[in-house]
């Protein structure tokens, strides 16, 4: 064959890949993406307003963290062909999976209830009363599972996962100095040595990465988009790809706060937003509108996850695939989900501290189950075969499962006693 | 009540259908839950304390 065969056949089988790839994508970059969520922004903004670029290289090492843990689901789901909650139950029996999926439910309202102030705060900034944006977001997110095709609700939100790209061009316009991101960013150091207050913002950065909800929607999304065994290697593309995104977006809101707000303490990103406004207006803008993107993103995938869930378990009908004649249980509970989360942040006086607090504290108690049942179920060669966790994956996926439990566990217990590691 | 009734058979149903662990119980897998039961009671008990806590300031 001369050269320009080759190279024409080179290209057709790289193009097939490719084609192959964006049929299967979006499970693995919805759940990653929407993993920045508005809590997930709040934390950024607050690391990098604290310590500039100094924790670039942590937010790096947070790449493989959510990969290992995440395409776990993948495997497990198209193998199985059931959801997280499903495969609880089954495997682990009633305690274990009743266990599992009520904290679930609790956790996701509690987040669900945080999205919903973030995209509330977030279009305040522009004026926009609250009780109007919960009422446009709840019908928003209702006719987008409404339309009753997996498909179309995954390319909705999809585009949603375009939008959070915003901080993209917010880092570009703040003009940051490059060899200051790879000077001080790029080399492992804890700025003023670990302080209480760096540990639990380093404890914060890894509870916004690996949440509970992510585990539960991941598999049930691989699940009712029909994922084979043989679509298992371009699933695991799409979480990497996912991982690097969702890491990248965090790096560029660190070196947007990091370089106009530097040294300024913040509390929530629509603060930050806020303050970035006096600076940049367009800059505060796209703080703001990538916030409420967030917020809506992490809402869409949270309220599925638990949907999904209970669908599993109660029996019904449970797919986006599926009219609400069909399924009108797994659409109530989608509703309802959604409607009395979003009131919350509208009652005058709400406990939303609290609330946050708490959001903390019950997925500190879900996230070490969800992981260890996660890990035997990889190893139950009766049922995963050759998809099975391999020694070399045992060993990385038990470091990081350990790892994780035992910093969220401090994060949580730190939550619950301020005190308790000064 | 014919709903509440409903939805307590479902419940049970649920108990039912998974009441055996389908999961090959190896000493591994004995170990983990253990040690997991072990650390949600204590994360019980450390959630518990707290809310006495607040109470009594309240």
């Amino acid at each position: 064959m001369d050269f320009f065969s080759v190279l024409y056949y080179r290209f057709k089988k790289v193009w097939k890949a490719v084609r192959l790839y964006l049929v299967i994508a979006g499970p693995g970059l919805v759940v990653m993406i929407a993993d920045n969520d508005a809590g997930g922004i709040t934390t950024y903004a607050a690391t990098g307003a604290k310590y500039g670029y100094h924790l670039i290289w942590f937010l790096l090492l947070l790449i493989p963290v959510a990969y290992y843990v995440q395409e776990m689901t993948v495997r497990l789901g198209a193998v199985t062909k059931r959801g997280h909650a499903e495969a609880i139950f089954e495997s682990f029996g009633a305690f274990w999976g009743w266990f599992s999926l009520l904290d679930l439910m609790i956790v996701d309202w509690l987040t669900l209830v945080t999205e919903f102030v973030g995209m509330t705060a977030a279009l305040g900034i522009f004026g926009v009363p609250a009780w109007l944006t919960v009422i446009v977001v709840v019908l928003l997110m209702s006719i987008i599972v409404l339309n009753g095709r997996y498909w179309t609700w995954e390319k909705i939100a999809l585009g949603f996962c375009l939008l959070n790209l915003i901080y993209i061009p917010a880092a570009f316009m703040v003009n940051p100095s490059l060899s200051d991101i790879a000077g001080q960013g790029l080399i492992p150091n804890l700025p003023g040595g670990l302080t209480n207050e760096l540990f639990f913002l380093l404890m914060a950065n890894i509870g916004t990465t690996i949440a509970p909800w992510m585990l539960f929607f991941q598999q049930s999304s691989v699940v009712d988009k029909g994922l084979q065994e043989k679509d298992i290697k371009m699933g695991k593309l799409d979480t990497f790809i996912g991982s690097i995104i969702t890491v990248s977006i965090a790096i560029f809101i660190v070196i947007v706060t990091g370089t106009l707000l530097h040294g300024t303490p913040i509390d929530d990103a629509a603060t930050a937003a806020k303050l970035l406004m006096k600076t940049n207006h367009y800059v505060g803008a796209f703080m703001a509108i990538g916030l409420f993107d967030a917020g809506l993103l992490g809402a869409i995938c949270i309220s599925l996850a638990s949907s999904w869930a209970f669908g599993e378990i109660f029996g019904w009908a449970h797919s986006l695939n599926t009219k609400v004649k069909e399924a009108p249980w797994f659409y109530i509970s989608f509703f309802i989900t959604l409607a009395t989360a979003g009131v919350v942040p509208l009652i005058p006086g709400a406990p939303l501290v609290l609330i946050t607090l708490f959001v903390q504290v019950i997925a500190v108690t879900l996230l070490p189950a969800a992981l260890v049942f996660l890990i035997l179920l990889l190893n139950d060669k009766k049922t995963m075969g050759e998809y099975a966790n391999t020694r070399l994956q045992n060993i990385v996926s038990t470091i990081i499962v350990v790892s994780i439990i035992i910093l969220s566990t401090m994060y949580g217990v730190s939550a619950l006693f301020p005190n308790l590691f000064q | 009540m014919r709903t509440i009734n409903q939805f307590i058979n479902k419940i049970r149903e649920i108990n039912l259908r998974y009441a055996k662990p389908k999961v090959e119980m190896s000493r591994a897998v004995k170990i983990s839950l253990a040690v997991l039961r072990v650390y949600l009671f204590l994360l019980v008990v450390l959630m518990i304390y707290k809310f006495i806590t607040v109470m009594n300031v309240l």
